[in-house]
């Protein structure tokens, strides 16, 4: 069965907001997907139009080729929604929750226990305590074995990870690759840069527009300028001093550095470096590195600025 | 924070708070410096949320000696919050008035004159490039100016200290960084800041990083120390190599 | 049918678990009742009255004699002219003044028919007029009286309000009212408090988005109140019976059917004021204000709708507990069946179609 997505310029409005402007993208069958956006992107309006819970203004998109208007029905039996925030009954225990969503698809926990074993295991020592009491991470992973009860073909999942520490979001990925495996078509929106690469392909989103659509690795090697690293004893200062500079393309702090672009395409580092050191800084280092999918969305979404 | 590190603005000595059998914060003690920026990392639960609460005022701790700002904890708590700004992502502003009204009523709160409220108000439009949004409701503002004004607001009256939890959740990469460049400002001019975050590249931004673990700090350096201590290439893997601990004793 | 009954589990688990739900559906009934019954009793007891006696023959001193003797009224003060009426009013101890026109005995055996003035201090108008009916009640029952005795009937120009509650008591009133107003509360504020709960904490998506269609999704929600409303029918009817002696003169069977009706009403509002609110905080303001205050203010619970002024007296017709306070108040103290009640029952179907209609039609099988 083919459970790709494919996507038709589909725009979305609310009021005078534009939450959506001409979609297009496909999504194979069996690929873990990444929508990557900051807030307000536009992830969540384009998660509930293939959802079914929304119809768009224009355009038109098909799941499992089902239209998502006119066949809503078929497509809610096929699809696994995880909505941002966890939704779950907070004053039902963890084996009522999934007891409950197990009843509304018709199906049984022990006839799915093969897709969610995985997950389960790790909370099922919790099974009788309350939805509501559960640390976030265990409220993710039971949101998870809720939406994947009745073996859906397709899981969209709306920033599974905002708001989870760091040990539960890594956990939640090694869950997700586990399911690729079993050929589920998986959706996730993040606003966590960092998490692209954990992605086959990305989109990258941002004012209802995609910027990107790419492997992790290609959005990277696509990356125009080269990008340098540059390092001081006050990172601050060089960044206010770079911003100065004649040549500057762009300048971000970026940890414990800051990323640096020329607009010239041949230039000498000595050139900064003598700049900065006439500025006053110390202890500099100045390094060429391979951009990251932060530094591409950056790019992208400040070149986006610049045509408007 | 150069010539000021030798001035404490926070002191915190075995600070304890129990709740019941539960001990959300377990012999705290550290000391932030002047126009120090101060990261304060933990996984949900850790007991951050708690220790913030202790800080600015708003619950006591069980034990502990804790002074904020030159003010003692217990006993001076009115003074104390006078001399603090707080910001967190759920909380900001008011989404139903204008961005001055916000302004103003913040400013009236610590007690500004209106001439000074007036003219710090240009200021700060000017500074953010707000003039335009001025008497526009905040519920018409994108997230990321949100959050900026948000920040100016907490510091309008010139705190000591201003508190910043969770302050630049899911807004866009570029704008966080304007976010911190308002950030690195305020420290220069003096304004201590004790932010939390989720994002780990943030924790490398801050002057000095915290870690806390089921309600201890297991870790506090600078970035580049506790990298170098845990042999780890960003602040991710050392985030996570003391939180994983904390799970395998569970 | 397993899904359904599935959803039916977890519904009442929330009941259950909740405590604040638990208090308003069992605590709120009996605290209502008690409290109508006892502490905010409108009885009158000891009014303080005057009476300005034009006649001064042997039925008035007898129908003074009758009217202190009742325990509601207290004579304390013997007028002489209607001048002195105002003054005693304003002194504030008396509240009414029974005014009998000269030659009333003689009239009322000659022409059969003798004319009473009832003035009221009407600083309280409802206790004026609670005032009024039990002085009429009495005067009734006196021209009853004296009427077995004689032949040809004779008349005291009094007409009883109080026909089908003879003893005056006023606790018979509220049971109807307070029937109502705990259905209502229960079945359409818990109802739209519960679907927008759903709303609130996001678990409605995830129910769009399963197979459950909207019916389905209601029926869920309505059924648990229907099974508690009924209980609570039950209890309300119950405890007026047992602690209040408030008798059901007419069938107990239609009784039931007629509030089961009300309750498919109330929680067809509930639904209905859920299609519209996004958060609980919203469902329980318009459960409070668009039901709750009406029920209470307008339908003829406590305030008589035959004192309101016209536009409200308009407005009381749509509001749906005041059909049901008549049907209650028809069979429980007149007694009276089907026949008698049978346009109001038509009135409170017609409504419940219509809100079922609506909701089902607003309620969406999308978010927007």
């Amino acid at each position: 069965m083919n459970a790709g997505i494919r996507i038709e310029n589909l725009s979305k409005k609310y009021g005078n907001v534009q939450a959506l402007k001409s979609i297009n993208l496909d999504i194979n069958s069996g690929e873990l997907f990444g929508l990557i956006g900051p807030d307000g992107a536009g992830k969540t309006t384009l998660f509930r139009l293939l959802a079914t819970l929304l119809l768009p203004d224009v355009g038109s998109a098909q799941m499992c080729d089902i239209d998502i208007v006119g066949g809503y029905k078929q497509i809610r039996n096929l699809l696994g929604y995880m909505p941002g925030k966890f939704s779950l009954y907070q004053d039902l225990s963890v084996i009522e929750n999934l007891e409950f969503f197990a009843t509304v698809f018709d199906t049984r926990i022990e006839d799915n226990m093969d897709m969610i074993h995985d997950i389960w295991v790790q909370i099922e020592p919790f099974k009788d305590r309350l939805a509501g009491n559960l640390s976030g991470g265990m409220k993710q992973k039971l949101a998870l074995c809720c939406a994947l009860i009745h073996q859906p073909k397709v899981l969209l999942l709306d920033e599974p990870t905002t708001g989870v520490d760091a040990v539960s979001r890594s956990e939640f990925w090694q869950m997700l690759k586990s399911l690729k495996s079993k050929g589920i078509t998986i959706v996730v929106a993040t606003p966590y840069m960092d998490e692209a690469n954990l992605c086959e392909r990305v989109a990258l989103i941002k004012d209802g527009e995609i910027l990107q659509v790419n492997t992790p690795q290609e959005i990277v090697g696509q990356f125009e300028r080269n990008l340098y690293t540059i390092k001081s004893e006050d990172n601050y200062q060089s960044l206010l001093d770079l911003r100065e500079f004649e040549f500057t393309n762009s300048v971000f702090l970026f940890g414990q550095s800051l990323h640096y672009t020329d607009v010239r395409k041949e230039f000498s580092l000595e050139e900064v470096n003598s700049y900065l050191k006439h500025k006053g800084r110390l202890h500099l280092e100045i390094e060429q590195i391979k951009p990251g999918i932060e530094d591409c969305f950056m790019a992208l979404s400040t070149k986006n600025d610049g045509h408007e | 924070m150069d010539m000021n590190s030798d001035v404490k603005v926070i002191k915190v000595k075995n600070l304890c708070k129990k709740f019941g059998d539960f001990t959300a914060n377990d012999n705290l003690s550290f000391e932030v410096s002047k126009g120090e920026i101060f990261g304060f990392l933990g996984a949900n639960g850790a007991g951050k949320t708690t220790a913030i609460k202790i800080l600015c005022g708003l619950s006591y701790p069980s034990s502990g000696e804790i002074s904020v700002a030159g003010f003692d904890v217990y006993k001076q708590r009115e003074q104390l919050k006078r001399n603090i700004g707080y910001m967190s992502q759920k909380f900001s502003l008011y989404e139903d008035l204008t961005v001055f009204e916000n302004i103003r009523f913040y400013g009236g709160i610590y007690g500004l004159s209106k001439e000074v409220i007036h003219s710090k108000a240009d200021d700060l439009l000017k500074k953010l490039d707000l003039q335009h949004a001025r008497n526009k409701r905040i519920s018409s503002l994108p997230l990321g100016w949100k959050q900026k004004l948000a920040f100016s607001v907490a510091i309008f009256h010139d705190p000591e200290i201003v508190f910043l939890d969770e302050p630049t959740g899911g807004v866009d990469p570029v704008t966080r960084r304007q976010f911190w460049d308002l950030i690195y400002e305020a420290s220069r001019q003096g304004i201590t800041i004790f932010v939390t975050t989720h994002y780990m590249d943030e924790a490398e931004y801050c002057d000095r990083v915290s870690i806390m673990v089921d309600g201890k700090i297991e870790a506090l350096d600078t970035p580049a120390k506790l990298k170098e201590d845990f042999n780890a290439e960003d602040m991710d893997q050392v985030f996570l190599a003391l939180a994983r601990k904390a799970i395998n004793i569970e | 049918m397993n899904r359904f009954f599935g959803f039916l589990k977890k519904e009442f688990y929330h009941i259950f678990r909740d405590k604040r739900s638990m208090l308003i559906l069992f605590g709120m009934p009996i605290v209502q009742i008690m409290l109508f019954g006892y502490v905010i009793n409108t009885d009158l007891k000891d009014v303080k009255m005057a009476v300005l006696d034009h006649s001064k023959d042997e039925y008035t001193a007898e129908m003074i004699n009758k009217i202190t003797s009742s325990g509601y009224f207290q004579l304390i003060d013997n007028l002489e002219s209607i001048d002195e009426a105002d003054a005693v009013f304003r002194k504030g101890d008396v509240k009414l003044i029974l005014v009998f026109e000269p030659d009333f005995g003689k009239k009322l055996i000659k022409d059969s028919k003798g004319s009473i003035q009832i003035l009221t201090d009407a600083s309280d108008p409802n206790m004026a007029n609670l005032e009024v009916s039990y002085l009429q009640g009495i005067l009734q029952n006196y021209n009853i009286e004296i009427n077995k005795e004689k032949q040809m009937g004779t008349a005291i120009q009094a007409k009883s309000r109080m026909y089908f509650n003879s003893n005056l008591e006023s606790v018979f009133m509220f049971v109807p009212g307070i029937m109502a107003t705990i259905l209502m509360l229960v079945s359409a504020m818990m109802t739209s408090i519960s679907i927008a709960r759903e709303k609130e904490l996001g678990t409605m998506e995830i129910l769009l988005v399963s197979p459950l269609n909207p019916l389905q999704i209601i029926l869920g929600k309505v059924t648990p109140y229907l099974a508690l409303s009924f209980i609570n029918a039950l209890v309300i009817v119950g405890m007026g019976y047992f602690v209040f002696g408030v008798p059901v003169l007419g069938s107990f069977v239609l009784l039931m059917a007629e509030s089961i009706l009300f309750i498919f009403l109330a929680l067809s509002i509930g639904i209905f004021i859920s299609t519209v609110a996004k958060s609980q905080q919203v469902a329980m303001m318009l459960s409070m204000f668009v039901l709750m205050l009406p029920t209470i203010i307008l339908s003829g619970f406590i305030f008589p709708i035959r004192n309101m002024p016209l536009p409200l007296q308009v407005i009381s017709n749509i509001i749906p507990p005041k059909w049901f306070i008549v049907i209650l108040k028809n069979i429980m103290l007149k007694g009276v069946g089907f026949e008698y009640v049978w346009k109001e029952t038509l009135i409170l179907l017609a409504m419940t179609m219509g809100f079922i209609g609506l909701s089902l039609k607003k309620f969406k099988i999308r978010l927007q």
